[in-house]
């Protein structure tokens, strides 16, 4: 697999991903879901990493933590490789990263209680004073802005969409990581709860010192949590910018027209006419050369034969594409 | 508004039977749509959206207890007998569904389910409804039409499949389209697609629809008239232009306030609505919003505000306390 190198943008990466690939198998074919992304995310940033359903960006961000072992390539975070680590090293580690998933109700037990559901990672992990867990489960409870007296007894079904977000929010916290892994963690949200759990992720990540991976479709969304944006597509890695530079100048078409392909709250804002045109092609058997070609207005024979790799056309601002629109 | 209604809702209420006690998910709406017009219907769940929607379908849940009146080209849809309400469904009144995977049948082709569509409602034969099955899938923007009849809906992506339904949908010239949420399940890039599809078939047939959707940005600019729900009634309705120049209700300002804007800066704190929405088997004495309200005073949690005429024609708002006009016209 090509790859797709990237200037280091910190001395000092928290998370560096080098060469990533992720396949699955189905029947005799292979998915090839991630395929070779680099990405270094620094300590205490924000990455926002965007594209649209298919396009490998869960896989990535489940690779990371290891959940999903990659073919080959590495994750170093804070130093040590995870794809080298197994059994209790890896679970030692795992204290250190945590995931926020999409549905907040089908990611917590139906049948267990609030407490004991954020009590489970300390258990894991071996905190064996119950008077300890308690303090720190009421504490992760009250950061969410939830309060524990009310909480703890009761069932996910006895709560809203928003208010189990928050107990989610609460189990990522309540081991005190420091790299959280957000995938789509709003898009299951009312619009006014939306707005309520982006704000709450902001809260924690000052007050924790997080580092994030926020992983959404939603470009708005992305932008308003993250310091740069990574954009993808079919597996691989078109852009990666600061998020106010790329939203202001995309250099790859495919950003550009993701940006266009975003309706406006104005009656003034014309929709856009130059959406992409068809579908996003199968991962089992993605385009040769650049894998947007299909479907990209600016792509020639040059498209088809070579795979561009990421280059820098703007101050951190890297682009994988022969004809960037910078 | 315009010369010819097309349908009318009046004083609908749509009550639920359920353990916790009744449910109103649709709370004494009236709304009209003229002839070729578009209306957005846009609240989020729970806000009784859907439920309006299937009492003007006539496709609620049997317990469910509808009072009210739906008139539909001149017909009251709560009169006519099933027998009757068959014909005219699918024929001049046609709705689009979120998930086109529930839709379809899962174990018929495209073509069969197309085909006895327009069978069943046109009466026409097996080669003139296979050849207008072809040209819909084409006008639909579906590549390889006469391939695309033998296939089964999981053989086609979401975007495909919503592609097909809207196909059915259009494929008996309705007068009334319902489209209720037809681009939430699919990409932001499909979406622009298929809402430009429907738009473009809308213009061509002179077709009315109804769009429901959770998502400000997706009325703004493909509707002529927007209607907001909250908590099962309508709280603000308006002319498109009229509605983003000069919200009434503190709710739609706060429902545009609360989307993450892509022109703003990174890091910029939401302006989110705190609390969530009232409990639909506990109903509030005063104004629904009013737990949730910022400019709310004592009348607002007493009396429920009746949808008034604001200054501007066509622009009704249920609120003691709108929005001032001049503070926000110059926003």
């Amino acid at each position: 697999m090509m790859q797709q190198a990237l200037p280091a943008v910190s001395n000092d990466p928290l998370l560096d991903v080098d060469n990533l690939v992720v396949e699955y198998p189905v029947g005799n074919k292979i998915v090839h879901a991630v395929s070779g992304v680099s990405l270094q995310i620094a300590r205490g940033e924000t990455l926002g990493l965007v594209g649209e359903s298919g396009c490998g960006k869960s896989t990535l961000g489940r690779a990371v933590l290891q959940l999903r072992r990659p073919v080959s390539g590495r994750v170093l975070f804070d130093g040590q490789d995870l794809t080298a680590m197994q059994g209790d090293t890896l679970r030692l580690m795992r204290q250190r990263v945590q995931l926020i998933f999409q549905d907040p109700i089908a990611s917590l037990n139906p049948r267990r209680r609030i407490g004991d559901i954020i009590a489970e990672p300390l258990i894991i992990s071996g905190v064996k004073d119950a008077a300890k867990r308690q303090q720190l489960v009421d504490e992760a409870l009250s950061a969410v802005g939830l309060d524990p007296a009310l909480v703890v007894g009761r069932l996910p079904h006895e709560f809203s969409g928003g208010q189990c977000q928050r107990i989610c929010i609460a189990r990522a916290l309540v081991l005190n990581p420091e790299f959280i892994v957000c995938d789509e963690p709003v898009s299951a949200l009312d619009v006014s709860i939306r707005a309520q759990i982006l704000n709450l992720l902001e809260e924690m990540k000052a007050r924790y010192g997080l580092t994030l991976l926020f992983i959404a479709h939603d470009l708005a969304v992305v932008k308003a949590v993250s310091d740069r944006v990574a954009v993808m597509y079919l597996g691989r890695l078109c852009e990666v910018g600061p998020s106010e530079q790329l939203f202001a100048k995309p250099a790859h078409p495919y950003t550009a027209l993701l940006i266009e392909a975003i309706p406006v709250p104005d009656p003034d804002v014309r929709p856009a006419e130059t959406v992409p045109v068809g579908e996003p092609p199968s991962p089992i058997s993605p385009p040769s050369g650049c894998r947007f070609r299909t479907r990209c207005p600016r792509s020639d024979q040059r498209c088809s034969d070579e795979v561009p790799e990421l280059r820098a056309v703007a101050s951190g601002q890297f682009v994988a594409c022969h004809h960037p629109l910078i | 508004m315009t010369e010819s209604t097309l349908l009318s809702v009046e004083d609908v209420i749509v009550d639920l039977p359920t353990p916790r006690g009744n449910l109103r998910a649709v709370d004494h709406v009236d709304l009209t749509v003229g002839a070729g017009r578009t209306l957005g219907v846009v609240g989020e769940s729970g806000c009784g959206k859907t439920m309006l929607s299937r009492a003007i379908l006539q496709l609620l849940p049997k317990k469910a207890k509808l009072s009210g009146r739906v008139m539909f080209d001149g017909q009251d849809l709560l009169q006519l007998s099933p027998e009757k309400l068959r014909k005219l469904r699918g024929r001049s009144l046609a709705v689009v569904f979120q998930d086109p995977m529930t839709s379809l049948n899962p174990v018929l082709t495209i073509g069969t389910q197309l085909i006895e569509t327009l069978q069943e409602h046109l009466e026409l034969d097996m080669v003139a409804a296979t050849k207008r099955s072809i040209e819909l899938l084409a006008a639909v923007g579906i590549p390889a039409p006469e391939q695309r009849l033998m296939q089964y809906p999981h053989q086609l992506s979401g975007g495909m499949r919503q592609r097909v339904a809207i196909a059915i949908a259009l494929s008996c010239e309705p007068k009334l389209l319902i489209a209720d949420e037809p681009t939430t399940a699919l990409d932001v890039t499909i979406q622009a697609q298929i809402l430009d599809l429907l738009a473009r078939e809308q213009r061509r047939r002179h077709m009315a629809m109804i769009l429901i959707t959770h998502d400000l940005g997706v009325v703004a600019g493909r509707t002529d008239e927007v209607a907001v729900m909250y908590a099962g009634r309508v709280v603000e309705r308006a002319p498109t232009p009229a509605l983003f120049k000069k919200m009434r209700m503190p709710y739609t300002e706060a429902l545009l306030a609360a989307l993450p804007k892509i022109d703003a800066a990174p890091h910029t704190p939401l302006p989110a609505i705190s609390g969530r929405p009232p409990d639909p088997t506990r109903p509030l004495k005063g104004c629904s919003f009013s737990p949730r309200c910022r400019y709310a005073w004592a009348q607002c949690h007493v009396e429920k505000p009746r949808l008034e005429e604001a200054d501007s024609p066509g622009h009704q708002f249920a609120c003691f306390r709108p929005i001032d006009a001049s503070a926000s016209a110059g926003a």
